[in-house]
């Protein structure tokens, strides 16, 4: 039996139309990302940035149009979708009650990840040590992301979507975290980025699409992020990730 | 979906053996609850003996709503709800570990104001088996039921008025056959009377666990 097609478009949204009550979100966006694509979603507060974050994370559901991730419609296939996809928010979904480490593993698990993944992550982004055992309330805003975001690259997901990535993170962080980005989109990971300072994160993508009153209104084209940035391999993560560019050079997904 | 519930619940309690919310608030105040009973009811042994069944099972809804809330914010804070649907876990799975840990917290909770009801109002228990059945059951169905109804108004700003006005009319037939329960092990003689009530028990628990694993991940997906 043949092997089922990978789709080409890793989002795809169609006059996508999404309302909290009767005020619209997002208010017909039409967008393409491909798969291994990295794109800066730019545009002022209240543009719907985060509202198309949230659509393509299956989180909110559109009242008309057509989303498609990974070639699935998250509103059938949500577990499915939720796995493959991973949300950097302004919350870090974290428990305060909870050590750094547990919180990790607990939302690893969670999501189905390998849990072999966790250390390497942890220790990737500083989380080692006594603050590993630290409960997450004790944490500041800037190590909570951190949490966020060891757990995003342990679980290694398909599309990571990045709202506001460099938010309450310290310059070395912010490096660590552009590192991570550049190495995922050389190994075939799709990343969305949302981000009203467009400067800092532009290096990154290859296309930046502008949104406007729930619209995406405007496009243009990056340097490729490769010219820019060479990717530096931080240890632990990414030689063995499942996540890893397979020699099609798409992302092998681990279920 | 079992491996989910078994995570969740080992997620919750670990949450409650840190911050020891239901020992050190809940019981507290439901042991409390006992004794204001006993003094609304008089200095009389036997009176107190009499109300001591249906005393008991108020004591164990009033702390009921509060273990609720307190799972119920547990998921509140830090965008906790979204983490857990965004990981893409079975929410069948979710709602299971969550009534589990619950009713682990209210079979301690129990367990204190039954000693309470026993010491205070000098209860006498004659049956044992059919209280410890009669705690297990209840516990499942208020757990069962509380945890539906803490997801429903757990998106909603009102919820901490919401959820007794809701839970408590829905958990009267544990409050009723639990009562009856009690009153026949008290009683002695033959359970005869205690076992209807206790199918009815069943029944119910069956009825809203049902309902639970069904309806839980579409509210959700919307609360």
């Amino acid at each position: 039996m043949a092997p089922a097609a990978l789709p080409s478009s890793a989002v795809s949204l169609r006059g996508a139309v999404a309302l909290s009550g009767r005020f619209p979100l997002l208010a017909g966006v039409d967008l393409e990302v491909a798969v291994g694509e990295t794109v800066l979603v730019e545009g002022p507060n209240g543009a719907g940035k985060t509202s198309l974050l949230r659509v393509c994370a299956g989180l909110v559901p559109l009242a008309s149009g057509r989303l498609s991730v990974l070639g699935l419609d998250p509103a059938r296939n949500r577990t499915t979708v939720r796995r493959r996809v991973g949300l950097l928010s302004h919350d870090s979904h974290l428990y305060d009650d909870l050590t750094v480490i547990e919180n990790v593993r607990f939302a690893v698990r969670a999501a189905g990840g390998d849990t072999s993944r966790i250390d390497p992550a942890c220790e990737r982004w500083g989380l080692v040590g006594r603050l590993a055992k630290t409960p997450a309330g004790k944490l500041s805003a800037g190590q909570r992301r951190r949490v966020a975001l060891a757990v995003l690259t342990a679980r290694w997901p398909e599309v990571w979507l990045l709202d506001e990535p460099h938010a309450g993170l310290d310059a070395a962080a912010r490096t660590l975290l552009d590192q991570a980005v550049l190495e995922a989109a050389a190994a075939g990971v799709t990343v969305l980025i949302a981000s009203h300072e467009s400067g800092p994160v532009e290096e990154l993508a290859a296309r930046a699409v502008t949104m406007t009153g729930g619209r995406v209104t405007a496009e243009r084209s990056l340097v490729p992020p490769s010219t820019t940035k060479a990717p530096s391999v931080a240890p632990g993560i990414a030689p063995d990730v499942p996540g890893a560019a397979r020699e099609d050079g798409r992302v092998a997904h681990v279920a | 979906m079992w491996r989910d519930a078994a995570l969740v619940a080992g997620k919750d309690l670990r949450i409650e053996g840190r911050s020891r919310v239901a020992l050190s608030q809940v019981a507290p105040f439901g042991i409390v609850a006992l004794v204001l009973f006993a003094f609304a009811l008089g200095p009389d042994r036997q009176v107190m003996a009499k109300g001591a069944p249906g005393l008991f099972w108020v004591a164990v809804l009033f702390c009921t709503v509060l273990a609720i809330q307190r799972s119920v914010s547990v998921e509140s804070s830090d965008g906790a709800r979204d983490g857990l649907r965004l990981s893409g876990i079975d929410p069948a799975g979710l709602y299971l570990g969550k009534a589990v840990a619950v009713a682990a917290q209210l079979i301690v909770l129990e367990v204190l104001l039954a000693a309470g009801v026993v010491l205070l109002y000098g209860a006498r228990i004659e049956v044992p088996w059919m209280i410890v059945v009669s705690c297990v059951l209840g516990t499942v169905g208020l757990a069962a039921t509380g945890t539906l109804y803490g997801a429903l108004s757990s998106g909603l700003r009102v919820r901490e008025t919401l959820l007794p006005f809701l839970l408590l009319p829905i958990a009267a037939p544990v409050l009723l056959a639990g009562t009856r329960i009690w009153q026949a092990a008290m009683a002695g003689g033959t359970p005869a009377s205690g076992l209807q009530w206790l199918r009815l028990l069943v029944v119910f628990d069956a009825v809203y666990l049902a309902v639970g694993v069904v309806l839980f991940g579409p509210i959700q997906e919307t609360a």
